[in-house]
């Protein structure tokens, strides 16, 4: 069963939306007793890091994601809070994953990064199985984590950045999946994959 | 590389869609569900519903209309029509709508977009704007195109994107049904000071209009509504010609 993490920056609906359409059992909640009797952790997010940040320490899930072993799907925003901090609101991050987030510079292009958008390199990972460079996910977003040595998949707008990247039991994608179509399932499956 | 999007626009009534649409191999012509799914397939990078009703009596009709959209649907889909304040945001919002497009309500009360923008973020935030040339300016027209604010529409865009829109679904209504192209002189205008996405609607007519649009006009994504509903153009078909025309785009087969 799949727990997707509950708290005031999520796109909870669209994320479960996607996991009913590959029929997997799923809960969506905020309590750390239901989230501990999950398989698998999806931590969806859209908006401001700031009050994703704050909303989580309320339940202090903040605290259960850091010491968490089940893998866990951090998407957008959600991924961008594996991260220790971001230029965006000065705020902290739950710094699984080292590094700080940028953001994009619009006098160079239009900020948001948003639309369809193909990989630039993916490297050996079960996440990005079957996946290739011709694919296109989709992306909204105007903070971007840069590449480091935990980026699975790279993509590039204005900058390379981190499209995918992967710490342990720690997972993050960049886009959408649950928005992504056809290789946006895809890209779910494999993460349930290694979660049954 | 970011690739232009193609966006067919469905008109909603009473949870319907509208404006004769003309498609062979549907079932039910009139169901926006059936509709969608099936431009989703062609590669559709993501869809518009306008909801023209827009009564509140009917408001739940289209919740209910989204969440089952949400739930058949796995591309970005935007929400508008009579939406006028932050609740109505959130119901749509939370039925699984990934944007909302907001247009008479910010010209009546400029500060929703700043609200809405800090509350949801300003991703989910589109400012429709529909101009229309007056003398030698654009103007913003509200209400369905019949009011005149009087407003000028460049420093209106400018405006939106200051209060924190997202994205901008400019609409010229000069160009808007007669198939003749989009109004490129201002798709060039606003692309000159903006820092957000342009979508280009009002005009399209042929592949090449689409083309224009984004090459001489810098749009980011090209909206269409009766090209893509009488099959006149079929989505793939134009995105091979757009291909062909080096232009960047998202290809699903």
């Amino acid at each position: 069963m799949i727990a997707i993490i509950n708290y005031e920056a999520g796109n909870l609906a669209s994320v479960s939306n996607a996991l009913k359409r590959l029929d997997e059992e799923h809960i969506i909640t905020d309590k750390q007793d239901e989230l501990n009797q999950a398989d698998g952790i999806i931590f969806p997010g859209v908006g401001h890091a700031e009050p994703a940040m704050k909303s989580l320490q309320k339940n202090e899930l903040d605290t259960w994601l850091k010491q968490t072993q089940k893998p866990v799907l951090g998407i957008c925003l959600g991924m961008q809070l594996f991260f220790e901090s971001s230029e965006e609101g000065d705020s902290k991050g739950l710094g699984v994953i080292p590094g700080r987030l940028k953001k994009f510079d619009s006098s160079k292009a239009k900020v948001p990064h948003m639309g369809w958008n193909t990989f630039d390199n993916i490297s050996d990972h079960p996440i990005a199985e079957n996946l290739s460079e011709k694919e296109y996910f989709y992306y909204v977003h105007s903070f971007y984590a840069p590449v480091n040595d935990f980026t699975v998949a790279s993509c590039h707008y204005i900058e390379d950045f981190s499209a995918i990247v992967a710490r342990n039991n720690f997972v993050g994608v960049q886009f959408h999946p649950e928005k992504s179509g056809k290789v946006g399932s895809l890209l779910l499956q494999n993460f349930l994959q290694f979660v049954n | 590389m970011l690739a232009k999007r193609i966006i067919p626009c469905l008109d909603i009534k009473d949870g319907r869609t509208v404006k004769g649409v003309n498609f062979e191999g549907l079932r039910d012509a009139g169901d926006p569900v059936e509709l969608a799914r099936r431009y989703s397939n062609e590669g559709a990078d993501e869809l518009v519903f306008l909801d023209i009703t827009a009564t509140k009596e009917k408001r739940k009709t289209l919740v209910d209309l989204v969440s089952k959209i949400a739930l058949e649907i796995d591309i970005p889909f935007t929400v508008g029509g009579g939406i006028g304040s932050t609740d109505q945001i959130a119901e749509i919002l939370h039925a699984g709508a990934d944007k909302v497009s907001l247009n008479s309500a910010i010209v009546r009360n400029p500060n929703l977009i700043n609200e809405a923008a800090a509350q949801f973020g300003s991703q989910c935030i589109v400012a429709a704007v529909d101009a229309k040339r007056i003398d030698n300016q654009w103007v913003v027209f509200i209400s369905g195109g019949s009011k005149n604010t009087g407003k000028d529409a460049l420093e209106w865009i400018q405006e939106v994107e200051e209060r924190g829109a997202g994205e901008i679904l400019l609409t010229s209504m000069d160009q808007d049904g007669t198939k003749e192209g989009f109004d490129l002189e201002l798709l060039q205008k606003v692309n000159e000071f903006t820092t957000i996405p342009i979508i280009a609607s009002g005009g399209a007519g042929s592949k090449k209009h689409c083309i224009d649009a984004i090459q001489k006009g810098n749009a980011d994504a090209v909206l269409a509504a009766s090209i893509f509903h009488f099959q006149e153009i079929a989505i793939s078909d134009l995105k091979q010609e757009l291909e062909t025309a080096e232009i960047p785009v998202r290809k699903t087969n």
